[in-house]
């Protein structure tokens, strides 16, 4: 049994392995393009629109609104990055049903490349935010004391990230694999749906939580605003 | 007389069901006490269902996240148990 798609390898030729996360994450990145290029080829602004941009333009409202429900402020710049690894955990983990296909964000690779882009990301729109100064302040509160806690914290939440979705969607399809060899007959098709479900939960919990980490980083204290 | 294969094999098997039955009991305490709490919060405040939910998602996945590694390790035991493996190399080789 396979614990990860990592080990599935399609083509390899000496150092360069092809193996199924990379394959199916290129499955994900092409379904995402295909349906946004056919959906934004003849946008229009007046009525009749069609009904590739009205569900285009229903999905990033709501993630815009969700996201100015966190920062409490203009959500334009977050909304690329967030938007993007919310959408690319939801469809990578909505795919799962399809016979063949594994989720590239059941392996650790995938999940820990897209924890370290949140790692990245946090003192990136910091520094946009507040500038130099004032974000890298943001360790040495309340007291310099707890700067070294600050960075374990920054690193330990990372790992969280990463080992959080890997889990879940691991357990997920390794469930549903030990059910195949016990119960065959109806039972995985249950756990497969409750997956789908989870793996849903935990595209938005991914993106919420790297939109909270966001928003601690460039939040202004009260104090800082009275200044 | 228990060879090493034998005593590693039945370690990690022991242990691993161990570590998630162990492991489990306290976030799932934790998160039963949680949704409590927030079915209680929505109760009184319905207007505020929306964040109450989102924060309680959120917690909810912090708290899950010990309940998780407690689950990968047991999986990394019975799977890819890198003792075992050891092991199992010396007796080939």
């Amino acid at each position: 049994m396979n614990i990860s798609p990592d080990s599935i390898i399609f083509w390899e030729n000496g150092f360069f392995k092809l193996n199924a996360t990379i394959v199916f994450t290129w499955v994900v990145m092409a379904v995402i393009f295909l349906i946004s290029w056919l959906a934004t080829r003849n946008i229009k602004v007046d009525t009749p629109i069609s009904r590739w941009q009205n569900i285009l333009e229903t999905i990033v409202q709501a993630m815009r609104g969700q996201i100015e429900d966190i920062f409490q402020q203009n959500p334009d710049i977050y909304l690329p990055f967030l938007g993007t690894i919310f959408l690319f955990i939801s469809i990578s983990n909505l795919l799962d049903f399809i016979p063949g296909y594994s989720a590239p964000t059941g392996s650790l690779s995938t999940t820990t490349a897209l924890a370290v882009c949140v790692f990245f990301a946090v003192p990136v729109f910091g520094i946009i935010k507040r500038g130099v100064g004032s974000y890298l302040k943001n360790y040495i509160e309340p007291s310099p004391m707890m700067l070294p806690f600050n960075i374990i914290g920054e690193f330990s939440r990372t790992l969280a990230l990463a080992v959080r979705l890997f889990g879940n969607i691991m357990s997920g399809s390794m469930i549903v694999a030990i059910l195949l060899s016990i119960a065959p007959l109806f039972v995985p098709v249950i756990m497969q749906a409750m997956g789908i479900m989870i793996g849903q939960i935990q595209a938005y919990i991914f993106a919420v939580l790297a939109a909270v980490y966001i928003a601690s980083a460039t939040r202004v204290h009260e104090t800082e605003e009275k200044k | 007389m228990l060879d090493n294969i034998s005593i590693i094999g039945a370690a990690s098997v022991i242990i691993s069901g161990l570590t998630i039955a162990i492991g489990s009991i306290a976030p799932a305490i934790g998160e039963g006490m949680a949704l409590a709490k927030a079915l209680g919060a929505i109760a009184q405040q319905p207007d505020e269902a929306n964040t109450i939910t989102r924060t309680l998602f959120v917690g909810l996945a912090m708290v899950e996240s010990t309940a998780i590694y407690c689950f990968v390790i047991a999986i990394i035991l019975i799977f890819a148990n890198p003792f075992w493996n050891f092991v199992v190399q010396q007796a080939g080789g």
